[in-house]
C-alpha cells in the first residue's frame, strides 16, 4: 500500500481488496476474549481534527487502541491563527512529537494532501471538505460484502447531496473499482456539473431506480442548502428524494439501506426505514473500527526503522 | 504495496536447490509424529491441533488424519495467525493477515499443539503463544514442527520434530506441500549470490517461506 | 554575449570590456545610456543586421557583421555587443502587473517587481491598483510612479482604481489620477469585478474625457461565491467549488454591450475561456472598441494541475480546460485577443503554503512570459516574431495609451524609433528555478518545467537595464 491513504480514487483494486480482507481478519479479533493486539505498540497515532466529528474520531481512536498504538487527540478547531498557518504549524508540531500516523479531518478539500507533503509519517484522510472520505467508503464496501457476500456486480444507488458529499465521491471510485455499478440520484442542483465524466449512471427519479438496486445509500442533506436555493423546501426534497416506508417497499427483499450518518430523520430517511432490518446503520459503525484497524495496520505495521 | 507474500524462493535464487526430504519421507515423518503425539498425550484425549499459516495448517490436518487412521480419534483442527503479535513487523514489512480459526470447543483446558513447518529463530512460535492467549487458557501448549533448522533466538524447543536439519543462516529451507504447492518436498536453497541480497543483518525468521536473507531484504 | 568598447578618438579596438555596458566617454549619463552596436542581431527574427543604438534611439542599421570597433561613424565609447542569432524585439509592455507596493512589500516591491520585469524583457509595466492603500487617489498613483522612476528598471505606469477602495460602490477620482504626474489612463478594480451595471456604464463614459480605458476583471460575483477552481470535471472530482466560465462570459457580454452603447473603450483582463473569445470576436465584429488580454499561464496550463492541491496553481480566473487553452491560443493568433498580459501576482510563502481554499490566488509571470509565449505560440506556429511584438509590445502600449507608439512592429525597430528593445536568445531551453527568480516571491507555476528562450538584454531608451541576462 502507499504511504498515505488520501483518497479512494487512486486506490488500486488489489489494495482495496487487501484492506477489506485485512478488515475481515480484524473483525475476528473482536470475537477473541482479549480484543487488544500488541501490533502497533510504541507507535503514535495523532487524531488531527479541524472539524468536529465525534463518531469518526472515536472510531479511529478505538481502532488504534485495539492495536496498542498511543493515541493523541489533537483538536485544532477554533484556533485563532489563520487556517493555513495553523495547518503548517500543526504539521511541524506533529513532526516534533514523532507522529507515525496522522488521521486528519479538515473542512478544506485537499488539506490532508498538503499535510502529507509536510510530515514524515503516514497521513490518513478522515474526510476533507467535499472531496473524499476514504475509510467511510471502505467500511461501506466492507458492510456490503459482509451482508451480500460481494461487491462485484452489485447495483448501488447513492441518493442525495452528491455535490457536497465526500462520502459519495469516495464511494463512487471505490465501488466502481471493485466492480459495482453505481447510480447517483439527486436533484440536478446537487450534482456536480462534471458528473458526466464519472463512471456512474445519473438519475433524477428515485422511484425508477429503487427496484433495480441491491444497495441504496442515503446521504445527509443539510438544511442550510435550502437557503442557497439548491431546493425549494425540506418537504419537497423529502417528497422527491427521501426514503420512507412506501418507497422502501419498492426495494428487492435482499436490498440494503445504508447511511453514513449522522442521519437527518424525516428528511432524507424516515425513522422506520432507518431502524428496519435492511438498514445497516449500526453495523456500519462497528465495521468502521475493523476497517480503520486494517488501514492503520497496513500503513504502520511494516513501517519504522529501515536498514 | 509491499505486502504480498514472498514468492517461491527457489524461483528467485540462482544456484542449485538441494532436496533433503522427498514426498515419501514427509509421509513417513508425519506418520511417526502422529504416533508420537498419541503416545505423549495418552491417546490424544483433550488435544487440539492449531496450524500456523501457511503450511502449518495442512500439516495439522495431515497429523489429525493420521491420528484418526491409527487410533480412530477425531482431533479438532484449527489455525492460528500470529502476525499481529510479531515483534519484528517493522523489520520485515507489513504482511497480509492469515486466517485464525479456533475449533468450536475453544482452547480452554485443552492440550493445544501448535503445528508449523519450520522452526528457526522461535519468534513465530513466541508470537503464536501470545496470540493463543487471546483465545483462552489451554491446559498445556506443545509444539510440532516438520523441520528444525536451528539458530534459535528464544528459549523455545519443539515437542515433536520431524527432522533436525542443521543449516547455515545464509541458506533457506523451503517446505513444499501438496495442498499449497502441488507437491511434497523439502529443499535447501543455497545462499543468495553477492549483490542479490544484503548481508544477513536482520534476525532470522521461522516460517515456510521467509528466510533470514529475506528478512534482511524486507527490513 | 560579449562586448568590445570603441575607445574615444583614434584608439579604436584597444579597449575591450566584458559587456558590462558601462562605457566611458561622450558624456552619456544614465539617461542616455551610451551607444551600442547589436552585431548580427535578427530584428523580429528576420535576417541579421548590425543595429546601432545611440542617443536613446535606433541610430542606424548596417549590414550584418560589418561593424567593428574601427568602423566609421561610431560615436566614441560605443560598445559592440556580439548578438549573433539573438532576436530583436521592441521592449515588452505588460498591461497587468501586481507590484504589491505599498502594503505588501514582503511579497514584492516596485524595485523587485520591475527588476523581474526587466529580466523578462519588459520596458513598461502597468501596476495594478489593489495595493494597501488602494491606488484610488492621485497621491497613491504618484507614489507608485515615483518609486518606479527611482528603481529605474523599467517604466511604471500606475493603474487607477475604478471605485473607491475597489468596493464597487462609487467612482474614485478618475480625473485627478489622469491629471496627476502619473498620467493614469488605465482604470481597473482588478481582483474585483465592477459588477454593478450602472456604475460600469458611468465609468466607461467618464474616462472618455481623457481617453482612458476601463480594464474589467470579468467575474459575476454571485456565480463565483466560494469558488476555488474551474467548474468542470476536475472540480467535480476534487470536491472544490466551481468557478463557472459563464461568470466571466456574462460580464464580458454585458460590458461589450455597454461599451458599444456609450461608445467607450473597454479592455477585458485575463480572458480565460473559449466562450469569452467568441464574445470578444463578436464585439469586435460589431465595431465596438473592445480589447482583451490573455495571461501566459492561461495559454499553457490546465485545471488538471489542481489535482495536486498545490496552491501554486490557484489563480483567478482559474486555470481552465485544454479546450479553452486551444481557443485562447487561436484567439491570440487571429488578433481577437489583442495582447498578452502577465497578471504577475506575487504572494508571500505563507499565503501559498496552505490548504487550497485558504491560499491566495495568483502566479508570478514577468520572468517567464516571453518563454511561455514562445512555447505556446511560436514553437507551435501560431505566431511569428512580428506577431509576438504586436501582442507583447505594440498592442498593450496602444491600449495603455503610451505616447509615441509605433504603428507596426517594423517601424518600432526602424531608424529613429526609441531604443527600447529586448534581445531574446531563442535557442536554449531552461528549467525554471523558483529560487533563482528576481521576484521577492516564489509562486511560479512553472518551477521544474522546461521552457524555451532566454532574455539576454533589455534596453530602455538606449540604456541597458539587462545585459548578459543580468540586471545592470
Amino acid at each position: 500500500m502507499k504511504r498515505h491513504l488520501l483518497s479512494t480514487e487512486d486506490l488500486s483494486r488489489d489494495d482495496a481488496l487487501l484492506v477489506l480482507d485485512t478488515a475481515e481478519r480484524m473483525a475476528r479479533v473482536a470475537e477473541a476474549s482479549v480484543r487488544k493486539l500488541p501490533t502497533l505498540r510504541g507507535r503514535t497515532v495523532v487524531n488531527l481534527f479541524f472539524e468536529d466529528s465525534t463518531r469518526t474520531r472515536t472510531s479511529f481512536e478505538v481502532a488504534a487502541k485495539r492495536l496498542s498504538a498511543d493515541v493523541i487527540n489533537f483538536s485544532a478547531r477554533g484556533s485563532s491563527v489563520s487556517k493555513g498557518e495553523s495547518l503548517k504549524d500543526t504539521a511541524q508540531t506533529l513532526e516534533a512529537m514523532g507522529a507515525d500516523a496522522v488521521v486528519c479531518r479538515h473542512s478544506a478539500s485537499g488539506a490532508p494532501h498538503r499535510l502529507a507533503t509536510w510530515v514524515r509519517g503516514s497521513v490518513v484522510n478522515a474526510g476533507d471538505g467535499t472531496h473524499e472520505h476514504p475509510t467511510q467508503a471502505l467500511l461501506d464496501a466492507f458492510t456490503m460484502r459482509r451482508r451480500l457476500g460481494r461487491v462485484d456486480g452489485l447495483a448501488v444507488t447513492i441518493v442525495g447531496d452528491v455535490l457536497h458529499s465526500r462520502v459519495a465521491r469516495s464511494n463512487v471510485w471505490l465501488l466502481t473499482t471493485l466492480g459495482a455499478s453505481v447510480t447517483v440520484v439527486a436533484p440536478p442542483t446537487l450534482l456536480p456539473l462534471g458528473v458526466s465524466s464519472w463512471p456512474v449512471e445519473v438519475s433524477y427519479d428515485l422511484d425508477a431506480v429503487l427496484p433495480k438496486s441491491d444497495v441504496v445509500m442515503m446521504l445527509r442533506v443539510q438544511r442550510e442548502r435550502m437557503s442557497a436555493a439548491f431546493f425549494p423546501t425540506e418537504r419537497e426534497y423529502s417528497r422527491r428524494y427521501g426514503l420512507d416506508v412506501d418507497r422502501a417497499a419498492r426495494l428487492a427483499d435482499h436490498a440494503l439501506v445504508m447511511h453514513p450518518g449522522p442521519m437527518v430523520r424525516g428528511m432524507e430517511i424516515s425513522s422506520q426505514v432507518a431502524d428496519s432490518a435492511r438498514s445497516t446503520v449500526v453495523e456500519q459503525v462497528a465495521n468502521g473500527v475493523s476497517v480503520r484497524m486494517a488501514v492503520l495496520y497496513l500503513l504502520l505495521g511494516g513501517s519504522g526503522e529501515t536498514t | 504495496m509491499a505486502v504480498s507474500a514472498a514468492g517461491d524462493p527457489a524461483s528467485r535464487r540462482p544456484g542449485v536447490a538441494r532436496t533433503v526430504l522427498s514426498a515419501d519421507d514427509i509421509t513417513r515423518i508425519v506418520s511417526r509424529m502422529a504416533h508420537q503425539i498419541l503416545e505423549k498425550t495418552s491417546g490424544g484425549a483433550g488435544v487440539a491441533l492449531l496450524g500456523i499459516p501457511t503450511r502449518g495448517v495442512p500439516l495439522a490436518h495431515r497429523l489429525a488424519r493420521r491420528v484418526h487412521a491409527v487410533e480412530g480419534v477425531e482431533l479438532p483442527v484449527g489455525s492460528l495467525d500470529p502476525t499481529m503479535y510479531r515483534d519484528d513487523l517493522r523489520l520485515r514489512g507489513v504482511r497480509p493477515l492469515e486466517v485464525t480459526e479456533i475449533p468450536d470447543g475453544g482452547v480452554d483446558g485443552q492440550v493445544v499443539i501448535l503445528v508449523d513447518d519450520v522452526l528457526y529463530s522461535g519468534r513465530t512460535v513466541r508470537a503464536a503463544l501470545d496470540a493463543l492467549a487471546a483465545y483462552g487458557r489451554p491446559r498445556a501448549v506443545q509444539l510440532a514442527v516438520l523441520v528444525d533448522r536451528g539458530h534459535r533466538e528464544l528459549p523455545i524447543r519443539a515437542d515433536y520434530v520431524g527432522k533436525n536439519m542443521p543449516t547455515s543462516r545464509r541458506e533457506s529451507v523451503a517446505v513444499r506441500l501438496r495442498e499449497i504447492d502441488g507437491a511434497d518436498g523439502v529443499v535447501i536453497l543455497p545462499p543468495a549470490s553477492a549483490g542479490d541480497a544484503p548481508p544477513n543483518d536482520g534476525p532470522p525468521a521461522d516460517g515456510d517461506q521467509v528466510t533470514g536473507d529475506e528478512a534482511g531484504e524486507r527490513a | 554575449m560579449s562586448g568590445e568598447t570603441v575607445a574615444p578618438a583614434n584608439t579604436a579596438g584597444s579597449g575591450h570590456t566584458a559587456g558590462s555596458g558601462h562605457t566611458a566617454g561622450s558624456g552619456n549619463g544614465r539617461g542616455q545610456g551610451g551607444s551600442w552596436v547589436l552585431r548580427r542581431v535578427r530584428p523580429l527574427g528576420g535576417d541579421p543586421v548590425d543595429v546601432l543604438l545611440t542617443d536613446g534611439i535606433v541610430g542606424a542599421w548596417r549590414p550584418a557583421g560589418s561593424t567593428s570597433p574601427d568602423s566609421e561613424g561610431l560615436p566614441p565609447g560605443t560598445t559592440i555587443l556580439d548578438t549573433d542569432g539573438l532576436i530583436l524585439l521592441p521592449g515588452l509592455v505588460d498591461l497587468h502587473t501586481h507590484l504589491r507596493e505599498p502594503g505588501r512589500e514582503d511579497a514584492e516591491t516596485v524595485e523587485s517587481g520591475t527588476r523581474a520585469a526587466a529580466l523578462g524583457g519588459y520596458t513598461t509595466v502597468f501596476a495594478m491598483a489593489n495595493t494597501t492603500p488602494v491606488a484610488d487617489t492621485a497621491g497613491v498613483v504618484e507614489q507608485v510612479w515615483r518609486l518606479g522612476l527611482d528603481a529605474g528598471h523599467c517604466d511604471v505606469r500606475p493603474v487607477g482604481a475604478v471605485t473607491v477602495g475597489l468596493a464597487g460602490q462609487r467612482l474614485a477620482e478618475l480625473g485627478a489620477m489622469a491629471d496627476s504626474a502619473a498620467g493614469v489612463r488605465v482604470f481597473s478594480d482588478d481582483g474585483h469585478c465592477v459588477s454593478d451595471a450602472l456604475l460600469m456604464r458611468r465609468a466607461l463614459e467618464y474616462v472618455k474625457a481623457f481617453d482612458g480605458v476601463v480594464a474589467q476583471h470579468a467575474e459575476e460575483p454571485r456565480l463565483t461565491a466560494g469558488a476555488q477552481m474551474n467548474e468542470g470535471e476536475v472540480a467535480a472530482r476534487l470536491g472544490l467549488p466551481g468557478w463557472p466560465a459563464v461568470a466571466e462570459e456574462a460580464i464580458i457580454a454585458r460590458d461589450a454591450l455597454l461599451a458599444g452603447h456609450v461608445g467607450s473603450r473597454l479592455h477585458v483582463c485575463h480572458v480565460s475561456t473559449a466562450g469569452s473569445v467568441d464574445l470578444i470576436r463578436w464585439a469586435k465584429a460589431k465595431g465596438w472598441q473592445v480589447t482583451a488580454e490573455v495571461t501566459p499561464h492561461h495559454l499553457l496550463l490546465t485545471d488538471d494541475l489542481v489535482s495536486s492541491f498545490d496552491p501554486v496553481f490557484k489563480v483567478n480566473p482559474p486555470l481552465r480546460s485544454a479546450r479553452d487553452v486551444e481557443a485562447l491560443r487561436e484567439g491570440l493568433a487571429d488578433g481577437t485577443i489583442d495582447c498578452v498580459a502577465t497578471d504577475h501576482a506575487p504572494h508571500a510563502l505563507e499565503d501559498k503554503e496552505t490548504e487550497w481554499a485558504a491560499a491566495r490566488p495568483g502566479m508570478l509571470g514577468l520572468e517567464t512570459a516571453l518563454s511561455v509565449v514562445m512555447e505556446t505560440m511560436v514553437v507551435g506556429g501560431h505566431l511569428d516574431w512580428a506577431g509576438v511584438a504586436r501582442r507583447m509590445a505594440l498592442a498593450p502600449a496602444r491600449i495603455g495609451g503610451l505616447p509615441c507608439t509605433a504603428g507596426d512592429p517594423g517601424s518600432s525597430l526602424a531608424v529613429g524609433a526609441p531604443a527600447t528593445v529586448t534581445l531574446l536568445d531563442p535557442s536554449p531551453r531552461r528549467v525554471v528555478d523558483a529560487d533563482a527568480l528576481a521576484s521577492r516571491s516564489r509562486n511560479t507555476p512553472y518551477a521544474g518545467r522546461s521552457l524555451p528562450g532566454a532574455v539576454r538584454a533589455t534596453f530602455l531608451r538606449g540604456r541597458p537595464t539587462v545585459l548578459d541576462g543580468k540586471v545592470v
